[in-house]
């Protein structure tokens, strides 16, 4: 009974000193943490994504709490919604950032880009796009391996069997930038969602002179400028037979799609042509000297109406 | 026993199709093209344009950096265009289109086929004039010859290692060099040696060439300093480091190159394009490649001008047979597949094969069986098993760890593998990309 009770007092008596020393070298080695880097992460949507540039949202959150001035700092999960909570927590005005999505900028499908070879090694577009030129006459475009699925976490892609070109779905797509980093042949990008979800751009990255694009692809960007002459917005240029779009300066009159002669440029979401433009709940932001000008070539605009429609709904 | 290097190899079918056929001389094309970058290093610049007069042998792109190589007209005619041709990995590359009319050689260019023994020129005019005339290795690596032979400041070579082993099989180009042009073959050795201060050149030759073997041992007797080294055949004998082990059983260390332990190594093709170079005054215009093939009407060697379209050649040997699923540039162990018949022949041409469709069909890919046959094969001592998991999940400081650097592509474990692995196409991807962090750490 005796060894009982003492083993009992020394075990207590064990733990009491033991407490005691813990507490003061606890005291001694403690380390700081700002509390707010842990309400923010709870803020954060916790994807781990990498997609603000940090290493998870951890990491993210420490670096707002760190900061000065978060109005460059984006989650592109959480958007705007999670944005303007943090900044409530840390005590800072949020600008609304615009939401961005991801655009795959090719469109040469099995149709329009003839294969002229057959790749048969390891299915990854890196290895494919280190070893040569893709299966088509076409250097710049979509591999078609899929490396860009395989990167997204969100389950917002998938490879479209009948063109072999990865599809994005919308509404699942975060603007994480996961897929623009798979790609080795850089053709998807972050864009801006646009109102409604309306956007224009050029579906293609073929930097080689008009001829040589086109007999690659049938719907190749050739570089012949129409476009960037006809943007009332100066949003196009064109560099190394290149067409580009700048959506902060692009008002979304859709001009350019109807000039382009290989219809590389496309529209999204956007209703179709007949509507007129003017009618466009969009157009407050159109000036009215484009508006105008969109309403006289209206007429000419509609016997491409119906090939607009298709490429939406092949691109969606 | 024969020499051989000291860890791993293969020993894969030889299919030396065309071992007994003389090398032919190609039939000049009506048009040829010409890349300014057939070589490793800086493309050059060309310093013609659309409608000028060239001759064989002129200058049409001048070297742009010291790991760069001049580039010289083939053929004589009248520029046609300067222009984005597609090479033979699909990728557009500036060329020199020429429209081929005669064949005028510029006047100081030697044809005769009279053998000049005497070296009069010295180190540094060797060393310029390899330059000048635009050498590269042409075992297919395609390295300027002008860099390798200036040692750097602080070095010394030792000796001279050519590089006559053509380990891939179904190549013969080499093989007929040696047999044809054996004489040419060590007056140019002896040119390299005198350009690199060294008394000692081993020419390694594998043995399943005992008739080059034979040949070059008798002519030798003639030459100071020149040794042939009968080796084992195996697989990648050819590699510079495999070659330095076999030969004079030196390991070459970790990311340094040959000349850390006083060897450089020279294909046995290089030095006849330098006896040329040095003693004819002729600059790298052709060379010779092999084209084969088990289903090939007329597997030959053929001496053939830089720029020649590839269906020129395959039109020489009979034309491609109906069951061809793949043309590869270069042997069937380090080549790659051509994406075009289009393209012209380079520098670094050293053989086409054409493979039937049932040899080139990939098989499904297994799960790795951990039978560690990629290890025991791996000629530079790597873990390819293990690189490649690496490389598939990009864990890129575990890859840098392990050596990926080291790896020389030849291929063996994949060759090996039992459960059909890709190993060195992932292998590869991850050697880029460690590279490219490597190169950006700098």
């Amino acid at each position: 009974m005796s060894i009982i009770a003492i083993t009992i007092l020394a075990l207590c008596a064990i733990g009491v000193t033991a407490a005691i020393i813990l507490y003061f070298v606890a005291q001694k080695f403690k380390v700081y943490e700002d509390p707010r880097i842990d309400e923010v992460e709870e803020a954060l949507p916790a994807a781990n994504c990498g997609g603000c540039g940090y290493p998870g949202c951890r990491g993210f959150a420490e670096a707002l709490v760190k900061a000065d001035d978060i109005s460059n700092f984006n989650c592109p999960v959480g958007g705007a919604a999670v944005m303007s909570h943090v900044g409530a927590l840390l005590g800072h005005e949020i600008k609304a950032a615009d939401p961005t999505v991801a655009v795959v900028r090719c469109n040469g499908t099995c149709e329009n880009r003839p294969k002229t070879n057959q790749y048969d090694g390891a299915a990854s577009c890196s290895i494919a796009a280190s070893l040569y030129s893709g299966e088509t006459g076409c250097q710049y475009g979509c591999l078609g391996l899929g490396e860009c699925v395989e990167a997204c976490n969100f389950d917002a892609m998938y490879m479209d069997e009948e063109t072999g070109l990865p599809v994005i779905i919308e509404d699942k797509c975060v603007s994480c930038g996961a897929c623009v980093k798979a790609c080795p042949n850089n053709i998807i990008e972050l864009r801006k969602k646009g109102p409604k979800s309306r956007r224009i751009f050029v579906s293609c990255v073929n930097k080689d002179k008009g001829a040589v694009a086109k007999k690659a692809c049938n719907v190749a960007c050739i570089g012949c400028r129409k476009c960037e002459k006809e943007c009332p917005f100066d949003a196009i240029t064109v560099e190394n037979n290149l067409a580009y779009i700048d959506y902060n300066k692009c008002k979304l009159c859709r001009k350019c799609v109807v000039v382009c002669p290989t219809n590389a440029i496309h529209e999204l979401n956007f209703p179709p042509r007949k509507e007129k433009p003017a009618a466009n709940p969009d157009a407050k932001t159109v000036k009215p000297v484009a508006t105008k000008a969109e309403v006289q070539d209206a007429p000419k605009a509609e016997p491409k109406a119906n090939d607009s429609k298709d490429e939406t709904s092949d691109n969606k | 026993m024969l020499k051989t290097f000291s860890i791993g190899g293969i020993h894969p079918a030889e299919n030396k199709l065309s071992a007994e056929s003389a090398i032919q001389v190609l039939p000049i094309p009506q048009m040829v093209s010409i890349p300014i970058s057939q070589h490793i290093g800086a493309p050059a610049t060309p310093i013609v344009k659309k409608g000028d007069e060239v001759k064989v042998g002129q200058l049409i792109a001048k070297s742009s950096g010291f790991v760069s190589a001049n580039i010289h007209s083939s053929v004589s005619g009248t520029v046609f265009k300067v222009d984005e041709i597609m090479d033979a990995s699909g990728f557009r590359r500036t060329s020199v289109i020429i429209n081929v009319e005669g064949d005028e050689w510029l006047e100081h260019i030697d044809r005769s086929e009279e053998l000049v023994k005497e070296i009069s020129a010295s180190k540094e005019e060797i060393i310029k004039r390899v330059g000048d005339a635009g050498i590269v290795g042409l075992g297919g690596a395609t390295f300027p010859a002008h860099v390798k032979l200036s040692v750097p400041p602080g070095k010394t070579a030792e000796v001279l290692i050519i590089n006559a082993v053509e380990c891939e099989p179904y190549l013969t180009s080499d093989h007929r060099i040696m047999l044809e042009k054996g004489d040419e073959v060590l007056v140019g050795t002896q040119i390299l040696m005198k350009a690199l201060e060294v008394n000692k050149a081993i020419i390694g030759i594998e043995n399943n060439k005992p008739d080059a073997i034979a040949h070059l041992t008798k002519l030798a007797a003639n030459y100071n300093g020149i040794e042939i080294c009968p080796l084992k055949t195996q697989y990648p004998q050819g590699g510079e480091k495999q070659l330095i082990s076999a030969t004079i059983k030196r390991e070459v260390p970790s990311g340094a190159l040959p000349i850390e332990v006083g060897a450089v190594v020279q294909n046995v093709g290089t030095a006849y394009a330098v006896y040329e170079a040095v003693q004819k005054n002729k600059p790298l215009i052709e060379r010779v490649a092999t084209i084969t093939g088990k289903s090939l009407k007329n597997p030959s060697n053929w001496m053939f001008r830089i720029g020649t379209p590839v269906k020129d050649i395959i039109e020489a040997a009979g034309g491609m047979p109906e069951d061809t699923g793949k043309i590869v540039g270069g042997g069937p162990m380090m080549g790659k597949a051509l994406s075009s018949i289009d393209v012209p022949l380079t520098k670094g041409s050293s053989g086409l094969l054409l493979l039937p469709r049932e040899e080139t069909a990939r098989k499904a890919t297994k799960a790795c069986i951990r039978c560690g046959k990629c290890v025991s094969v791996c000629p530079m001592g790597l873990e390819p098993y293990l690189l490649m998991v690496c490389a598939d999940k990009k864990d890129y400081e575990r890859l840098e760890k392990d050596a990926v650097m080291d790896c020389i592509e030849c291929g063996s474990c994949s060759y090996t593998c039992p459960a059909n692995r890709p190993l060195l196409d992932y292998i590869r991807l991850g050697k880029g990309k460690v590279g490219q962090i490597m190169r950006a750490r700098k």
